[in-house]
Formats: structure tokens, C-alpha cells, sequence
């Protein structure tokens, strides 16, 4: 008995649902072939504004969640992971064209790179943060916070690994995100927005976009609610003139140095791109009562 | 009963001030192709001195120097560079005096505050930093952090002694080399700064200070021989930075401005939150990017509390710098004075009460009297944009979380002050708000081991601390593939490379030393 194939529909991931793209628009995402593969959603300027409204409120959340907590969901991401390893490894072959055993070691190490950031959660305050000896009557100490909503282009040509590589690292930190997927990979992107939807990731912490990059990444970068931006996804031409966007709302910037080696041990760098340090100060007295010498 | 106070002037002989002050490039003052510039003293309204500023040639020049400089700066073994700027930390101290004097005439703020804040916080950076430049290892950023080369500096006209040193000692401790631009209504105390580095031996073209107006700082900034860019001033300039050198690659850190919440509850210890906002917002007269200049007052207490405030605000001395017994100075310079006053009248018009201290004001120099705005709302200009100077806007409010959503309602995120006696309270205050530096029961401390700087759009990196060295530092750690193999440009170069990355990512799991070699190559240039 044959069984015809229920094809998937796929949408875009805002606010924790799926919805299509307000403007009804979709594009065919092709394999490596050139053939046709699915129809994504083309996200439109409304879109994205919705996602950045949602990002905004699962910011609210999930920069309130222990460090711990994140760190456990970040982990369960990793676990959906592997329960779908198939399931990614078949999409990576059809849109990339490589072979089964490349397509699951991809898939191995998207989830080994997310299994790594959910344990940086509860370590980044130890590592980036200090007890300050000031010289005054003061205890001061800095530790890092999330610097808010951050907006990610998303790498070419490494359809899961790359997109799991610059997303970790985000909200590993406490942030929330607005992702536009790799413009060529759609399919990859919104079938982990269906790994993300069942991992108790809370609604708006992440939310993906698919579509036109050119379209899309000036209103992100112009999004004043938007604190930073992660340009990896982005040519030359187009990373100068979204940093020129994000100078109007100061946002922070990160650009790497060429093509990421998303192969290689993650260093820190993407973690502390997207932290802020905070300063407290409070007084501990004119009466010292530890260091008094009357005893 | 009426106290009257003697003048207690300082003597202003010490600061020995010279007719002309020179630019100081590549280890000697020499003069510059620019302009004559007066400064003048803000306490008095009169010319101080003439300093001469820089053209582009000039500045060419300090920043060759910077580059030859580096060379020898940066493979200098990390004691030697430290051991220089310790000797830079104990001639500040030596000349403090001298120091104090030269910043209270040039810049107008009390002699109280130059004499026991200013220069001794300055003294204190460079010693602090000193101690980093042979422990960067320690940073936790790697085993050896590499300097990033010239640094380009643009400070303000606040604190011109103290921003120098927030900027010159993290950036030689790094193994940088710098050229400075000084605020032009502020040059000497640097210029003096200079000297003690000239007596100090470092080698030429170490530290290049260039002198001038803003064009200078935005040819500095902008230079294609600088590779890092630290400005602290105006989110209004400090946007233009970012926007000019968008595309550059160009390491940046922003110090912008600020409009901070300072919020006392209910049960708060009245008298010393009193204090503590008098400082927040009339230590040098209100010019603090980080001021507490939004009070946020609890509603049971507001009436109250506000006119306890207005009785210890009458009882501040505003007037010469130069008298020892001056709480309020000068606004340093007339134009400053003008933004100031444009901006309270700004708030009249919308409605708020303006009420200010009825002290006498002297004749000549840059005056304003301490004042609040009462019945303030929060969409008016005097609730959300920095007036810079001596001039509290206060507001109510009822809940903790009507005060968190308050104070965060800014696009600024500087600093924020938090009264109450309740610690769990204070902390948790802390902890929501949404600024680079919180003082729980006291405000406008500073210390170079407590890193500062701003969220949102009062800027971003981090002066003092680990992560102010971090600043001057290349940490950038992320491995990127050689361009041979795939340029980010191109998405179908990316995608003939999906097989080879895919490989490796075969290869080598993310803890597997072998990705990582070609690396640690790329890092080490």
C-alpha cells in the first residue's frame, strides 16, 4: 500500500505559535538541486515588529528565570534535539546535499553546542563578574545581566549547526531573540522553532523569522525596542549599513571576523557580546563590624 | 541665627598657569597648526590662557608616533610598561595640589572636589591599572590578550583629569599607545598630566595628546590609523561615532550620557537620603553623565521630603571654585550655562514648578542656583532628556514596581540611585533596574575596581575593572575559517562549503583540540 506524503506547511515562529506571514506571502525554498522543496513564509515588515513586541515579553521572563532554570531548558532543547536527529539530518541532505553521515554529524554537533551553553548559564556571573575592592566604606560588586531583545541574521550555508551556534549563545546569556533565518534554509530554521516549541522555552524568548534578509534586516536594525544585533548572516555592503541603523538607538554590534569555524570549540565572545555588566554598590557602615581590632 | 562664612580662598599660585600651553606629540610640546584657542576661567568669566590646537597634519603626526610607539610599547615586557605607570599614579599625587588648582580655574568646579575627589580618583587609576599591565593572563580572557594597537580617546570636559586617566592608564596597562583629545574648554590639567608622563620617561609617542574642538575629535575618531575608538560625552556624538565608523571593524567603547532615577522609599533614613541626592545631583554642579537627576519619591513622604531637601539646598554655598568652603561652582562655560537654562524654561513651559535656592550668586562667571522642578511628568523634556547640570526633577511614585517602571523608562541607563532601609528591598531594586551602576543608599561613588558604564543608549563597554581592561584588549575569540575556504559574502560560496564544514564538524566535536589549531594561528597575529 502506498502512502502519499502529508507535506508540511512551513510558518514562521512568533510569541511561542506559528502564524503565517500577516501578508499572506510565501517563497519556495528549493533543495540543492534547484528543485522545489517547500513553501516558507515571506515575513514582512509587520512581522517582524510582532516578533520584537513578543521577544520584548519573553524577555521579561526569561530574564527573571534562575540560572539554573535557563540552564535546564537550554538542556531540553538539546534533548528534542536528539529525539529528531533523523528527522534534521534528512532536511540538512535535501538542502545541502550532503551525505547522511555529514547531515548527522551536523545534527551531532548542533546538539552537543547546545548541550555546552546550557551550562554556561550559572557560570557566567563567576567568570565575568567580581567582588570590587573599593576603598571606601562599601561592598561593590559587578555582575553580568542580559543586555535585552536581540536580533540575529542567521548564517548561510550552515543551515542547523550555524543557526544553533549564534541562537545559544543569546539566550544562554538571559536574552531574548528575533532570528531571521538563513534566506536558502527555511525549512532547517522552522523545524527548530518545533524543537524550541516543546522545550518549555518560554513564549518570545525566541522567535524566527523567515524570508527576505535585505528586506527584513533594516527595520530590525532600525527597531528602537531592539538592544542588539548579531550581523554574522550578513554580506559587507549590508553589515555597514545596518550598523549605521543601529548607531541611532546605540545598540551593541556583533560582527565576526570572516566566516565562523562553527566546528570549533565556541569561545566566549558571543556570550559576552550580548551581556552588560552592572555595578551595585551598598554601604556597609561607619561601624565596621568585622574589622575591628578590640578583641 | 545667620552663619556667615570667612572666604577661604585657595591660593591659585601653586597651579603656576602659563600664557600658551602646546600640544604634546611624540614625547614633546611642540606647537600646533591650528587655531589659537583662549580657555577661560568659568569662576570668573576671564581668560585663563591660550592653548594651541591641532590640524590634520598634527594629528597624522601623533598617530605615526602612536604606531611607532606601539612597537616598542607593546613587546615591552608587561612589569616594565607597569612600572611606568605606577611612576605616573605617585606624580599625580606628588602634584596634587598643583593639579587640583589647574582643574578647579580651568574647569570651574570647587576646589573641595578636585582637591580630595578629582585628582586623588585620577592618582588611584593609573595606580590600579599599573598592577594589571603584567597580570593580563589573569583577566580570564585567554593566555595572553593582545593590545589592539592605537588607541583614538575623546574626553569630556567634566572631569578632564579624571577621564584622562579612565582612559590613558587601561590602554597603556593593555600595551596600547594612545592619542587624546582633550575637551576644548578643559585642556590644561591634561597638558599638566603630560609633563609628570614626559618626566616619567615613557617613550615618545606613547601618550599624544592633540588639542581643538570637536572637528579635531572627529578627524581623531576618524583616522584609518587608529584601531580602537574611546568617547565618553554626548549620546548625540557618541551615535554619530558609531554611525561614521560603521564598516570599520573598529573595536568601540561609548561613555554617553544619562538621566539617572534616584528613588527613595517610605523608609528610607531621610536625612542621609537628603545627602545623597544633594551629591547625585549638585556634586560638580549637576555636569555628571551619571547625576541622579530624576528623584523619584515615594507618595507618603513626597511633600515632606521635598521641602527637607529645599531646606538643606538653601543652606549650600554656591561661588568661587576657589574658596575652600564652595559646595556648588561654576557651569563650565557659558554656552553650558545657556543648554542649561534653554532647558528649564523648557519645563515651565510644560508645566513643571520650578523652585531654586535663594543664594547669592556672584557677578561674574558661569553661575546657576541648585534647583528643582516639582510636579514633573514623565513625557516632559526635563524628565527624559540630560540637562547636565544643577537642576533635579522630581517625580512620584506609589508601589515598588510603579518606581522600577519609572526609573526604566528611559532610553538612558547609566546610573540609578535606590533609598530604603530594607535590604532585601534594595537589592531586589537592584537587580531591576536598568543601568550600569546601582547605589543603594548612597550615589556618585566611584573607584577604578568597579567597572562603569552604561545600558541602552547611555553606551556601551566598561571603564575600570576586569572588564574596562577588556576594552583595550582583543577578545575576540571565535574561530573563523581561513577565506580561502568561505567568504561570508557569498552564499553560494558558503554553500559549496556546507560538505567541508559538515566534515569537520565530523571531525572535530566543539571540546576537540584538532578544529581548533588553524585558530589559535589567526589569534596570535
Amino acid at each position: 500500500m502506498s502512502h502519499l506524503a502529508v507535506s508540511k506547511t512551513y510558518k514562521l515562529f512568533i510569541g511561542g505559535a506559528f502564524p503565517r506571514s500577516e501578508s499572506g506571502r510565501t517563497y519556495q525554498a528549493s533543495d540543492n538541486k534547484g528543485n522545489f522543496m517547500a513553501n516558507a513564509a515571506l515575513a514582512s515588515r509587520k512581522d517582524l515588529r510582532d516578533a520584537v513586541v513578543a521577544a520584548r515579553k519573553g524577555y521579561a521572563a526569561w530574564s527573571k528565570a534562575t540560572a539554573y532554570n535557563r540552564g535546564q531548558v537550554i538542556y531540553r532543547i538539546a534533548e528534542m534535539l536528539e529525539g529528531r536527529r533523523t528527522e534534521f539530518a534528512d532536511l540538512i541532505m535535501i538542502s545541502t546535499g550532503v551525505s547522511t553521515q555529514i547531515a548527522t554529524a551536523e545534527v551531532d554537533a548542533a546538539i552537543d553546542r547546545l548541550v555546552h551553553y546550557a551550562g554556561w548559564t550559572d557560570k557566567l556571573s563567576a567568570v565575568l563578574g567580581s567582588a570590587n575592592p573599593v576603598s571606601s566604606p562599601y561592598f561593590s560588586y559587578s555582575a553580568p545581566e542580559a543586555t535585552g531583545v536581540v536580533g540575529i541574521l542567521a548564517p548561510m550555508g550552515s543551515p542547523l549547526l550555524g543557526l544553533v551556534s549564534v541562537l545559544a549563545p543569546v539566550i544562554a546569556g538571559g536574552n531574548a531573540c528575533v532570528v531571521i533565518a538563513a534566506e536558502q534554509d527555511p525549512c532547517v530554521a522552522i523545524a527548530l522553532a518545533e524543537v524550541v516549541a516543546t522545550s518549555d522555552v518560554p513564549a518570545g524568548v525566541i522567535n524566527i523569522l523567515t524570508g527576505r534578509v535585505t528586506e527584513l534586516a533594516p527595520h530590525l536594525a532600525a527597531h528602537a525596542d531592539v538592544n542588539a544585533l548579531d550581523l554574522t548572516g550578513a554580506d559587507t555592503e549590508l553589515r555597514k549599513s545596518l550598523e549605521e541603523a543601529a548607531a541611532q538607538t546605540v545598540k551593541r554590534v556583533y560582527i565576526p571576523r570572516g566566516m565562523p569555524d562553527f566546528a570549533a570549540a565556541p569561545g566566549t565572545a558571543r556570550l559576552r557580546a550580548f551581556l552588560e555588566i552592572k555595578t551595585v554598590w551598598h554601604p556597609t557602615g561607619a561601624l565596621s563590624l568585622s574589622g575591628g581590632t578590640s578583641y | 541665627m545667620e552663619w556667615e562664612y570667612s572666604p577661604a580662598p585657595e591660593s591659585r599660585a601653586i597651579a603656576d598657569i602659563k600664557d600658551r600651553y602646546l600640544p604634546f606629540i611624540d614625547g614633546t610640546f611642540k606647537e600646533g597648526s591650528g587655531e589659537d584657542r583662549d580657555t577661560i576661567n568659568p569662576g570668573t568669566g576671564d581668560k585663563l590662557s591660550t592653548v594651541s590646537t591641532v590640524d590634520s597634519a598634527d594629528i597624522d603626526r601623533a598617530v605615526k608616533a602612536a604606531r611607532q610607539a606601539y612597537g616598542i610599547w607593546s613587546s615591552m615586557t608587561g612589569t616594565e610598561r607597569g612600572k611606568y605607570l605606577f611612576r605616573i599614579a605617585r606624580s599625580i599625587a606628588e602634584r596634587s595640589r598643583e593639579l587640583a588648582v589647574v582643574e578647579t580655574l580651568d574647569n570651574g568646579k570647587p576646589i573641595k572636589e578636585t582637591r580630595d575627589f578629582d585628582v586623588p580618583a585620577a592618582a588611584q587609576h593609573f595606580f590600579y591599572h599599573a598592577g594589571w599591565a603584567d597580570k593580563l593572563q589573569h583577566l580570564g580572557l585567554g593566555p595572553a590578550p593582545q593590545p589592539l594597537g592605537v588607541a583614538g580617546q575623546v574626553i569630556p570636559w567634566n572631569f578632564p583629569l579624571l577621564m584622562a586617566a579612565w582612559k590613558i592608564a587601561p590602554a597603556l596597562a593593555a600595551g596600547n599607545t594612545v592619542v587624546i583629545k582633550p575637551a576644548e574648554t578643559t585642556p590644561l590639567s591634561i597638558l599638566v598630566l603630560a609633563e609628570i608622563i614626559a618626566d616619567a620617561d615613557l617613550p615618545p609617542g606613547v601618550v599624544n595628546i592633540v588639542t581643538g574642538a570637536g572637528d579635531v575629535g572627529s578627524a581623531l575618531v576618524n583616522h584609518p590609523g587608529i584601531d580602537k575608538v574611546a568617547f565618553t560625552g554626548s549620546t548625540a556624538v557618541g551615535r554619530r561615532i558609531q554611525r561614521e565608523l560603521a564598516g570599520t571593524g573598529r573595536k568601540i567603547t561609548l561613555e554617553l550620557g544619562g538621566k539617572g532615577a534616584n528613588i527613595i522609599f517610605e523608609d528610607a533614613a531621610q536625612d542621609q537620603a537628603v545627602e545623597g541626592i544633594i551629591n547625585g545631583i549638585f556634586f560638580n554642579q549637576g555636569q555628571v553623565c551619571c547625576a541622579g537627576s530624576r528623584l523619584l519619591v515615594q507618595e507618603s513622604i513626597a511633600e515632606e521630603f521635598v521641602d527637607r531637601l529645599k531646606q538643606r539646598i538653601e543652606t549650600l554655598r554656591v561661588g568661587d571654585p576657589m574658596d575652600k568652603n564652595t559646595d556648588v561652582g561654576a557651569i563650565n562655560s557659558e554656552a553650558q550655562l545657556g543648554r542649561i537654562t534653554a532647558l528649564m524654561d523648557a519645563g515651565i513651559a510644560e508645566g513643571a514648578e520650578l523652585w531654586s535656592s535663594s543664594c547669592p550668586l556672584p557677578k561674574n562667571g558661569y553661575y546657576l542656583s541648585p534647583s528643582i522642578f516639582t510636579n514633573a511628568t514623565p513625557s516632559m523634556r526635563i524628565a527624559r532628556e540630560e540637562i547636565f547640570g544643577p537642576v533635579l526633577t522630581t517625580m512620584t511614585f506609589r508601589t515598588p514596581d510603579e518606581a522600577v517602571m519609572k526609573a526604566n523608562n528611559s532610553p538612558y541607563g547609566l546610573s540609578a540611585g535606590v533609598w530604603t532601609e530594607k535590604g532585601s528591598r534594595a537589592m531586589g531594586m537592584a537587580a531591576a533596574l536598568r543601568s550600569g551602576v546601582i547605589w543603594d543608599n548612597t550615589f556618585n561613588r566611584f573607584d577604578p575596581t568597579a567597572s562603569f558604564g552604561g545600558y541602552k543608549e547611555s553606551g556601551f563597554g566598561r571603564e575600570g575593572g576586569p572588564s574596562g581592561l577588556a576594552a583595550y584588549l582583543n577578545t575576540d575569540d571565535e574561530a573563523v575559517m581561513a577565506p580561502a575556504e568561505a567568504s561570508p559574502l557569498d552564499a553560494r560560496g558558503a554553500r559549496k562549503n556546507a560538505r567541508g564544514r559538515a566534515a569537520r564538524a565530523r571531525a572535530a566535536t566543539p571540546l576537540d583540540p584538532r578544529g581548533a589549531p588553524k585558530n589559535t594561528r589567526e589569534r596570535a597575529q
